[in-house]
């Protein structure tokens, strides 16, 4: 069981790898690349906002200056907007230190507020810096690196395999450790000898930067960026946070199950007449199923939902 | 030797002057008992010899270094560790997490952390517990694990603070036990009880504070024979 445990990633990595070679419809690769994209996002986010416990409404504006980090690169450099990645890594990281110095002040609802805001101010530069971003005319790169999916499939997951190993490495060091003494009691924490600012900023850091990659890989990808969809509230900074809710805060599995869920569930929403106007509505009743249900998550709360079905064991 | 010397240190809250003018010292190896009435200042001191608070006048020093204005986790690293009176276990992990978060304070190395964590919980007898998460603890457990994640730390001087209030008699005996052990392992302490009997048996030396101010301070003794203790203790119609 505990080596089954241990290769698990390794098999579903494998799985994952083989996907191309049998033939999906392109409309099934995007989708797929779209949950890989998300897992990113969502494991990023668990770092700080699971572990660490600080809570962000505001990861489009790491999203969004990973996806202009590399749409402005490409629109006044014309290389190509892949360069954009590295790029990306530093910009986070400079906003991340940014954002760090300023909110990680303010504690609990308070930080949650002040990220809300921090992201909205992102989007508004964005629209603004015209000379910069173009506005919300937004980029658009000519010409694609790649007709077919496959190699934007095996891109994204290679960056989801490296979020995850670096995830589960944190989680299991003395940072992983620090981060939840903090979420936990802020006060023991120092008094442990936690340097709670330092921890917290490291927490926020890589949580950026793995963000800003996921963003910068979708300026590549979807090839077409503008401020209301890389830094939108709804469908950014709060999707983020649905998929950690929805897949279980602070598991290894949760981001991802979450993001499976919830691009399926927008996907099937949309296509359907009338309701689909509605998803954003129908996002907001799952959240509130999913925190009375299973407050911690589908992998968080699995026992309990196989009870529920009546196949697991009575506790 | 003096290990902490406290140089007339104030703490205001707006116009209140929760402590005003105290001045002590703790000397290496001892047990300095901290009592006084409810609202006396006592945890106040607490959290201004950790580093919760600074003080709003006055100097701390520890080993010889000035730590008044420091933060907790500053001065945590330097070799002191405090409990809290009302627990603060981080809740949704378990005993032993909890002390391996502590004792990382002196290591990088998960394994090490580990080690030092089991070996602290084995010396305060929590083995039995190590596996159950601290939120179902009982009280009882959980002032225990507060003086365990302490110890991980490796101290020199320990600040326990209440650490027997509210235990029923067989566990107040235990934890007696445990502070007795911690003395002969080395380390100082200093501890706020309102338990008399507690706090009689194993200080040292005892600081009396009413009102902010020290009243008292010396031998168990003397301090249950003086007279300004007897009078902040029973009132002033009380005459013996």
């Amino acid at each position: 069981m505990t080596t089954m445990k241990k290769y698990f990633p390794l098999i579903v990595l494998g799985c994952l790898a083989m996907l191309p070679l049998i033939g999906l419809s392109d409309y099934i690769m995007h989708i797929i690349i779209l949950v890989l994209m998300w897992s990113v996002i969502g494991m990023a986010w668990n770092l700080l906002g699971g572990y660490c416990g600080q809570v962000s409404f505001g990861h489009a504006a790491f999203f969004g200056v990973g996806a202009y980090s590399a749409g402005i690169l490409y629109y006044h450099t014309g290389i190509t907007a892949w360069w954009g990645m590295p790029i990306a890594v530093g910009a986070a990281l400079l906003v991340a230190l940014g954002i760090g110095f300023i909110s990680l002040r303010l504690r609990g609802p308070y930080f949650v507020l002040s990220t809300l805001a921090i992201g909205e101010i992102f989007r508004i530069f964005a629209e603004n810096l015209e000379e910069y971003t173009q506005g919300n005319l937004g980029i658009m790169i000519q010409q694609r690196s790649w007709v077919e999916k496959a190699p934007y499939f095996y891109i994204i997951l290679g960056i989801a395999a490296l979020t995850f190993v670096v995830v589960k490495i944190v989680a299991e060091s003395k940072w992983g450790y620090y981060f939840v003494a903090i979420r936990e009691d802020q006060d023991a924490a120092e008094s442990l000898g936690i340097n709670s600012t330092l921890f917290k900023t490291i927490a926020l850091s890589l949580s950026g930067v793995f963000t800003g990659i996921a963003g910068a890989f979708y300026m590549n990808y979807m090839g077409y960026i503008d401020p209301g969809i890389v830094f939108a509230l709804g469908e950014i900074s709060i999707l983020t946070v649905m998929v950690v809710m929805v897949g279980g805060v602070a598991t290894y599995w949760g981001p991802i199950v979450g993001a499976v869920i919830m691009v399926f569930f927008s996907e099937l929403i949309r296509s359907l007449p009338t309701v689909g106007a509605a998803h954003q509505t129908l996002f907001g009743i799952l959240l509130i199923v999913i925190i009375i249900f299973l407050p911690n998550g589908i992998v968080g709360d699995f026992p309990k939902l196989l009870r529920l079905f009546g196949i697991g064991r009575k506790p | 030797m003096s290990l902490l010397q406290v140089n007339n240190v104030s703490m205001f809250f707006g116009g209140l002057a929760a402590v005003s003018n105290v001045s002590f010292e703790v000397k290496k190896g001892e047990i300095l008992g901290v009592i006084g009435p409810n609202g006396a200042g006592k945890t106040t001191l607490f959290n201004m010899v950790n580093g919760f608070y600074k003080p709003s006048k006055g100097e701390i020093f520890f080993k010889g270094e000035k730590i008044s204005g420091l933060r907790s986790y500053q001065i945590c690293k330097r070799g002191m560790a405090r409990t809290f009176q009302v627990v603060k276990p981080l809740q949704r992990m378990s005993v032993l997490d909890n002390v391996i978060a502590s004792a990382f304070v002196r290591t990088n190395s998960k394994s090490e952390a580990e080690e030092i964590a089991r070996e602290t919980i084995k010396f305060t007898g929590l083995t039995a517990d190590m596996s159950s998460i601290s939120k179902g603890l009982p009280l009882g457990k959980r002032k225990k694990l507060e003086i365990t994640r302490a110890l991980a730390t490796r101290p020199e001087l320990l600040l326990l603070d209440e650490s027997c209030a509210g235990l029923n008699p067989s566990e107040l005996d235990e934890s007696i036990e445990i502070i007795r052990k911690i003395k002969e392992k080395g380390i100082t302490i200093m501890v706020i009880e309102h338990h008399m009997k507690v706090i009689m048996s194993i200080s040292d030396r005892i600081v009396v504070v009413n009102y902010g101010q020290k009243i008292a301070d010396g031998s168990p003794d003397e301090i249950g024979n003086n007279p300004q203790v007897i009078e902040a203790y029973l009132g002033e119609a009380h005459h013996a």
